[in-house]
């Protein structure tokens, strides 16, 4: 187990290497000087080279990357070529708002998957199941921005129940904020629900034909009991580690059901630095997104061969 | 329980019927005889049609105005313009046949390039093994470790927006997908009698993989081909959405898209006709790729639900 867990942290160390060269290279790959076209049409030689030091630009490739690893591992980005402002603060500042839209998004998720999903199962063959099976199907490919539109559209326009777009802070009003986030956060979690569906459907079936259900059932276990205690435990094994790899996609549905709302998390932060060409930014939060996608795996994965104990690696 | 029993029992009483049909005979009966997979080839023989034939079936041109911008601007949908126009007194219908071409190339491309790198890089990686292995596989996760989108938003920031770096970008976010189903195919056959037998008599690598490993991994390979076909083209009309892939004047569905939530309020028909395009081409590979996984590769899981992937 100890032997799993050191190998599994180092093959995670080696990947977030990897991981942190490419997206130190980004800056560096862009086709002419990135801080002449951040400048755009404002340039002007002081600001210029005070940029490009401050970025360490004018050094050797090596040691630029040192030194941006040894400072982004201490917490320091660098700053926006736009605002002047530390990245760090920057992403920190919109961090609240996609954690809180990644959470809502699991929350439906894991409702819409887990009620689907095992009604299907028990129903197996019957209409409910065909159309749990084809609500998956319509979820996993309907594009998650138009969705968004058409909830917009819907239940923001036409019915005016909830609020259009926006980001508002909890602490500054937890009503106004949960009225937001419902929209975006049914948007993505709906479209991962559909794929989590599935995959509890499959692992409900697998259970019900497994000997310790059989057993329970001889025993005159009541159905809720067998269904609580034996089926869902056991099927809640797989989904654990498919709902972490949900979570890249969450992440990465999160930046444009972000711009759809304008709901002011990372993933806006991400896109607009795209638009503006703000190099650190994209940088930080491009970093930000795969390390945390890395922890989550880990997290999983360790998770796993804790709850099941079968696993051996 | 026992009826399954007595089928099996009746089932192994008689001789088993050998199917003679050719092995693409056999899968085209039961494509069609799947009526959802039907449905969804016909869908996508209308994309393909609107892909080729677009421009002479189109009555209008990509920017060509139907009339006067005053009277024609957001005109709902009608027997003259069935989609509508847009803000630009544009025929709807007329841009969204002529965007088929768009999304059905950038998919069909980003696919292309991811297929067949990711599909070398996990031959090699599971015929050799080793430290070859662990180093492609380790450069394999690196990549999967950015988010889908975000990494072609990176490479497009990189490479600047544009039809051809939007091929690349989605091109290089699908390769590990490729490179793990490939691996872990060949990985499986890579041991089986057929090719140590034909190791044993001297055959080179090359033909080894070519003629005895390619073949025997195909189906879970072709099986990922139509599912990824869905998953580019969503993540083109995303780009495209973003202003970040197709430029204008060429139309794409996801830019209409994007032109159309800013009239959201006036022209719902501008947003909802290339979203539902959109909608149902995604819809109709994830159909076909489901059905030629039930037919090709039964005991594989559904890719979706095994890497947990999206959008």
């Amino acid at each position: 187990m100890t032997g799993y867990i050191v190998r599994r942290v180092m093959q995670a160390a080696g990947v977030l290497f990897g991981v942190s060269i490419l997206v130190f290279l980004l800056i560096h790959v862009v086709p002419g000087d990135p801080v002449r076209l951040a400048l755009g049409t404002r340039f002007d030689p002081e600001t210029y080279e005070a940029l490009r030091q401050r970025a360490g630009l004018d050094q050797p490739l090596i040691v630029q990357y040192f030194n941006w690893i040894t400072s982004a591992a201490t917490g320091d980005l660098g700053v926006s070529f736009r605002s002047g402002r530390p990245v760090t603060q920057m992403i920190l500042g919109r961090l609240p708002a996609t954690l809180s839209l990644a959470f809502g998004a699991i929350v439906v998720a894991l409702v819409m998957s887990f009620t689907l999903g095992t009604i299907a199962a028990l129903r197996q063959g019957s209409k409910i199941d065909h159309v749990a099976t084809a609500i998956s199907q319509f979820g996993i490919s309907i594009p998650d921005f138009w969705m968004g539109i058409l909830l917009i559209l819907l239940f923001g326009l036409q019915l005016d129940l909830l609020p259009p777009s926006g980001y508002v802070s909890p602490l500054d009003d937890p009503w106004r904020f949960l009225q937001h986030l419902v929209m975006p956060a049914v948007t993505v979690g709906v479209v991962s629900g559909s794929i989590l569906t599935r995959f509890v459907r499959s692992s409900v079936l697998e259970a019900l034909g497994e000997d310790y259900t059989r057993t329970a059932r001889s025993k005159g276990l009541r159905e809720r009991t067998i269904l609580v205690g034996h089926i869902l435990r056991n099927a809640l094994i797989p989904t654990i580690t498919v709902t972490g790899l949900q979570l890249a996609y969450l992440l990465s549905g999160v930046v444009v059901i972000e711009v759809v709302f304008s709901w002011s998390g990372l993933g806006l932060l991400a896109y607009d630095a795209v638009l503006d060409r703000d190099y650190p930014v994209l940088q930080g939060a491009v970093l930000l997104f795969a390390v945390f996608f890395l922890l989550v795996n880990l997290i999983v994965d360790l998770l796993y061969s804790y709850v099941d104990p079968r696993i051996r690696y | 329980m026992s009826g399954a029993a007595t089928t099996h029992e009746a089932e192994a009483g008689a001789p088993p019927a050998v199917d003679t049909r050719p092995r693409w005979r056999q899968i085209a009966d039961l494509l069609v005889s799947n009526r959802l997979a039907l449905f969804a080839l016909f869908v996508l023989g209308v994309v393909l049609l609107a892909g080729i034939l677009g421009p002479s079936l189109a009555p209008y041109g990509v920017n060509e105005r139907v009339g006067s911008i005053v009277d024609f601007r957001l005109r709902p949908p009608s027997l003259n313009h069935i989609f509508g126009t847009d803000e630009l007194a544009r025929d709807v219908f007329s841009r969204v046949l002529l965007g088929a071409r768009a999304s059905l190339v950038v998919g069909a491309v980003a696919v292309g390039i991811a297929l067949t790198s990711g599909t070398l890089l996990g031959l090699v990686a599971g015929f050799y093994g080793g430290k070859i292995d662990d180093f492609i596989m380790r450069a394999m996760d690196v990549l999967f470790s950015f988010p889908a989108i975000l990494m072609a938003i990176a490479v497009v920031a990189v490479l600047g927006p544009g039809l051809v770096n939007a091929m690349i970008a989605i091109g290089i976010v699908y390769i590990p997908i490729f490179a793990r189903v490939t691996r872990g195919s060949v990985l499986s056959v890579r041991e089986l009698v057929y090719v140590r037998a034909a190791r044993s008599i001297g055959a080179s690598d090359a033909r080894l993989i070519r003629r005895h490993i390619l073949p025997n991994v195909a189906a879970p390979i072709i099986v990922q081909t139509t599912i990824s076909l869905a998953f580019a083209i969503l993540s083109e009309a995303a780009l495209s959405f973003l202003g970040l892939g197709v430029q204008p004047p060429a139309a794409s569905w996801g830019r209409m898209l994007a032109e159309g939530r800013g009239f959201i309020q006036q022209a719902w028909w501008m947003a909802v006709f290339p979203g539902l395009s959109i909608f149902m081409t995604v819809l109709s590979f994830n159909l076909i790729g489901d059905a030629l996984r039930d037919v090709l590769d039964p005991h594989q899981r559904s890719a979706i639900e095994s890497q947990g992937l999206g959008v």
